[in-house]
């Protein structure tokens, strides 16, 4: 399945911010059902896609070798509705990374109007569970979610991502 | 700068307001944050991020949390109890909360009681004016 929900990197700077681009089409199948007649694009995608963002952010911080995890929604306020034919920015800044986890703030806009606010928490899941065993290989971030880098980081080694 | 007991009280109770969804008045001093204010695991490293950013200090989730430490090695936990050498380590990395209770019956299971939002009180009391 390929559930991504951005379309590109617009900027990266390592460890600290990025802003992806995500483009609202009435291809997207879910949006002629949500809701029939008035196609928006649901919040919980909203926020997975800022999820992606400060994600992809947050495990190029630890060159990927941490299975970075959505742990925790801080917040999450929405202002405006978003409609086919939008062009959405995820504005993403890592406010505190530790071996353990990562908390983001984000903003999402559409031009200059405020979309969202929301604010997230990441757990490096390898460091925490303690007991639990995961995979070796590092299955948040395949090849698809890393080539949104290519042209913004150079990758050191391939190593981690499978 | 000293910062008064009371001061820092107050500054915990908006984190943990902001970081659990809370009202004010749950927040006591006597209230444990996973029985009473229902904090989960990953809710400690949000709380710990938002102490370091309240206070503008480093706060080492295991000295703060050393519990989790403490009930991996099974040196130290023997059936569903601490151990004499466990209750022992427990003592010595808390030493901010008060352990007389719970070594009259050291059931892990209670180990969640012992963090209080006092004792995070206590932490920070003894790290910033110590």
């Amino acid at each position: 399945m390929r559930w991504i929900w951005i379309d590109k990197f617009l900027e990266f700077e390592s460890g600290k911010r990025a802003v992806a681009l995500k483009n609202v089409t009435l291809a997207e199948e879910h949006l002629h059902d949500h809701f029939p007649g008035f196609p928006v694009m649901p919040e919980c995608l909203m926020i997975e896609a800022m999820a992606q963002t400060a994600g992809i952010l947050v495990g190029q911080a630890r060159n990927f070798q941490e299975k970075v995890i959505l742990a925790k929604i801080k917040k999450a306020v929405f202002y405006h509705y978003v409609r086919p034919g939008d062009t959405i920015t995820l504005h993403a800044q890592i406010e505190s990374i530790s071996p353990e986890a990562a908390s983001t703030e984000g903003e999402i806009r559409r031009g200059h109007d405020l979309i969202a606010r929301i604010s997230l928490m990441f757990s490096h899941i390898d460091k925490n569970l303690s007991g639990k065993r995961f995979p070796e290989e590092n299955f948040v971030f395949t090849d698809t979610f890393c080539s949104l880098l290519d042209g913004f980081v150079q990758q050191e080694s391939s190593e981690g991502r499978s | 700068m000293a910062i008064s007991r009371e001061e820092i009280f107050k500054k915990v109770q908006d984190v943990l307001v902001d970081a659990l969804g809370l009202d004010e008045e749950d927040v006591t001093e006597e209230a444990t944050l996973m029985g009473d204010l229902g904090a989960e695991s990953i809710d400690f490293l949000d709380i710990v991020f938002r102490l370091e950013k309240t206070f503008n200090i480093k706060v080492p989730r295991e000295e703060l949390f050393p519990a989790e430490s403490v009930l991996n090695n099974p040196e130290f936990v023997s059936g569903g109890k601490l151990t004499a050498k466990g209750l022992a380590e427990l003592k010595a990395r808390m030493p901010h909360t008060d352990l007389t209770d719970f070594a009259k019956d050291p059931d892990v299971n209670k180990i969640a009681d012992l963090f209080t939002v006092g004792a995070i009180v206590n932490f920070l009391d003894a790290k910033l004016n110590g």
